[in-house]
């Protein structure tokens, strides 16, 4: 991945950034023999305010800000005819919530998006991903000088629904992007948040949690290039999984390039284990190729939440399913609680403990 | 008044190779304000004893009866004993990773008052009890007996009894692995309960040292699976003097 090449075959199995995913269940959308639809599927849940704007112009006026190497995107490229174009305006603050709503077709599809954030504006940008859908996917996003992004996608697909996408962004001088994914619905949901940085005093931090359930994969594959000096990123992505062939994979790959002095990053994945048969993969990778850094750092854990913890908390009178929500919601009450909103919160927690409930039915 | 009776208790350990008997008919009852000294060597079945009354799934009982207050304790779940009033504190207390100390003391609170306790009252009962153990107030933030040392993981669960207000704890080797001013600590904490709450208390332990601290009302020796001698405090001394040998059948 240090290589931005394009590399347009469909995947075997066997390359590096295919050896997680379970490729016969992804509908397709990865294999070149099998046709995609293209269909404009993001729409914005309520009006827009002054300041931004939701365009669908022709992708061919839109090209590509970097070149990607992950197959889907740059079949998202060949194939879609539209990007949906959301651009908010210089100088610009938004202090409510942009809610973007997902609305898929029966068949599987692509979907391109950009994100601009003009100079010096700030704005949150919420993408709902819900019901059934094959979603292939890029977003871009763009940071222009001293602005603020917080993006926060929101998977909570039907069960069947496959989704991959990279998010990619491109973040300028004294820009703050904070990314947060959260992943719990879907039969196989496989994102790549990328960033690159333009500017020095560039700053990402990066979060996620996801939940899998009996033979849900979910995927997370991180991605920092750090190649401007005096740029910093935190990545903090916190998984549980619940029930046989439960699969998550989470991998961190975080360059710091020759010309990156200054450069701070700390990334960290944690795990949680609240059955047998599940299975979490997590792969943090440090290259650093100057050592006039602030700081660099990585940290991977994968513990269990076994019979002798449910002794313990019902030998304090807990109820066994209480206790299994508690140690839930305190794992993922870390990231979840940076959402800062009170009714994503609640939604997110409820869907997990349905969804807890439901698991080796 | 409570009253833990433990009658003819027969229990046997689930193992891969099969079911071991550990205990062999147990005999024993304890009432509010006593405190009892159960005393026995390794493996003579003292921790099986108390992790059958808690309910721990690993064993099983094959044969007589444990009661509180009349009500059959070993027709109960785990929580439900607790909220029937029993305590273990545990030899050695298991990590909760992603549940902090305070989220899970209040839970706990929670789930045996029948009620959520009022914030302002519950914040200062909460800090007086760990000040009282020389607990850091940094403790609430930490997740449950993750990285604890050894005598914090003890403390905490003396902690927990004075918050859950138990009628019958039992202490399964509290004493282990603590150094002298922990082990005091620990045992004022204890006292303090104790003169506070009537609490019963079953000691379970392999050595003497703690019973300075916390005095016996009764002493019993078990070896092999069962009560094999009972007496008073004076029963702690000849142990003290004399050990398990006398005790031990080949």
């Amino acid at each position: 991945m240090s290589q931005l090449t394009t590399n347009y075959l469909t995947p075997t199995g066997r390359e590096e950034a295919w050896r997680f995913t379970p490729l016969k269940k992804l509908s397709g959308i990865h294999d070149l023999e099998v046709s995609v639809a293209d269909n404009v599927s993001l729409f914005a849940k309520s009006d827009l305010p002054k300041g931004v704007s939701l365009t669908t112009p022709n992708t061919s006026d839109h090209p590509p800000a970097y070149a990607a190497s992950d197959i889907v995107t740059n079949r998202v490229r060949k194939e879609a005819k539209k990007i949906t174009l959301l651009a908010i305006a210089d100088n610009t603050e938004i202090a409510e919530p942009i809610f973007l709503q997902r609305k898929c077709g029966p068949t599987a599809e692509v979907s391109r998006t950009a994100i601009q954030i003009g100079v010096n504006s700030r704005a949150t940008v919420v993408i709902e991903n819900n019901g059934a859908g094959k979603l292939g996917e890029e977003i871009e996003i763009s940071l222009a000088a001293g602005s603020s992004l917080n993006f926060i996608t929101l998977q909570e697909w039907d069960l069947n629904s496959v989704h991959l996408a990279q998010h990619h962004a491109i973040i300028g001088k004294d820009a703050q992007f904070n990314s947060y994914v959260v992943s719990i619905g879907g039969s196989i949901v496989r994102i790549s948040p990328t960033v690159e940085y333009t500017g020095m005093g560039a700053s990402a931090e990066m979060y996620g949690v996801y939940f899998a359930t009996d033979e849900q994969h979910l995927e997370h594959r991180i991605h920092v290039n750090h190649s401007v000096p005096n740029t910093k990123s935190r990545v903090n992505y916190k998984g549980a999984l619940a029930g046989k062939g439960a699969r998550t994979v989470w991998i961190g790959d975080v360059y710091i390039n020759k010309g990156a002095e200054g450069t701070d990053t700390y990334e960290l994945n944690r795990n949680l284990l609240l059955t047998d048969g599940a299975r979490a993969d997590s792969v943090p990778n440090l290259e650093i190729e100057t050592g006039e850094i602030v700081g660099a750092g990585h940290a991977s854990t994968t513990g269990r939440f076994d019979d002798e913890q449910l002794f313990y908390l019902q030998s304090r009178g807990i109820p066994a399913d209480i206790a299994r929500r508690l140690v839930i919601r305190g794992f993922f009450a870390e990231i979840i609680s940076k959402l800062k909103n009170e009714e994503i919160e609640e939604r997110l927690m409820n869907r997990i403990e349905s969804e807890l409930s439901r698991v080796g039915e | 008044m409570s009253v833990l009776e433990i009658k003819n208790l027969q229990v046997s350990v689930i193992t891969e190779a099969g079911n071991k008997e550990i205990l062999r008919g147990v005999d024993l009852t304890v009432k509010s304000g006593e405190t009892h000294a159960i005393m026995g060597p390794n493996g003579s079945g003292k921790s099986t004893l108390a992790y059958s009354i808690a309910g721990h799934p690993k064993y099983l009982i094959t044969g007589g009866s444990v009661t509180l207050d009349g009500n059959d304790v070993l027709e109960m779940s785990v929580d439900e004993r607790a909220k029937a009033g029993l305590f273990l504190a545990m030899q050695y207390p298991v990590e909760v990773p992603g549940v902090s100390v305070s989220n899970f003391l209040r839970t706990a609170v929670t789930a045996i008052r029948g009620e959520a306790p009022k914030v302002r009252t519950w914040v200062g009962e909460v800090k007086e009890a760990m000040a009282s153990l020389n607990i850091d107030t940094a403790f609430s933030e930490r997740n449950v007996n993750e990285g604890f040392s050894g005598g914090e993981k003890k403390r905490h669960e003396i902690l927990q009894m004075e918050l859950l207000r138990p009628k019958i704890a039992i202490l399964d080797e509290t004493d282990s692995g603590l150094d002298v001013d922990a082990l005091r600590i620990v045992s004022e904490g204890v006292n303090r309960v104790k003169a506070s709450s009537d609490l019963g208390v079953m000691l379970i332990t392999h050595y003497t040292r703690i019973l300075r601290y916390i005095k016996p009302d009764f002493v019993h020796v078990f070896a092999n699976g069962k009560i094999v001698e009972a007496g008073g405090p004076e029963l702690a001394d000849k142990l003290e003097e004399q050990g398990y040998a006398a005790y031990i059948t080949a």
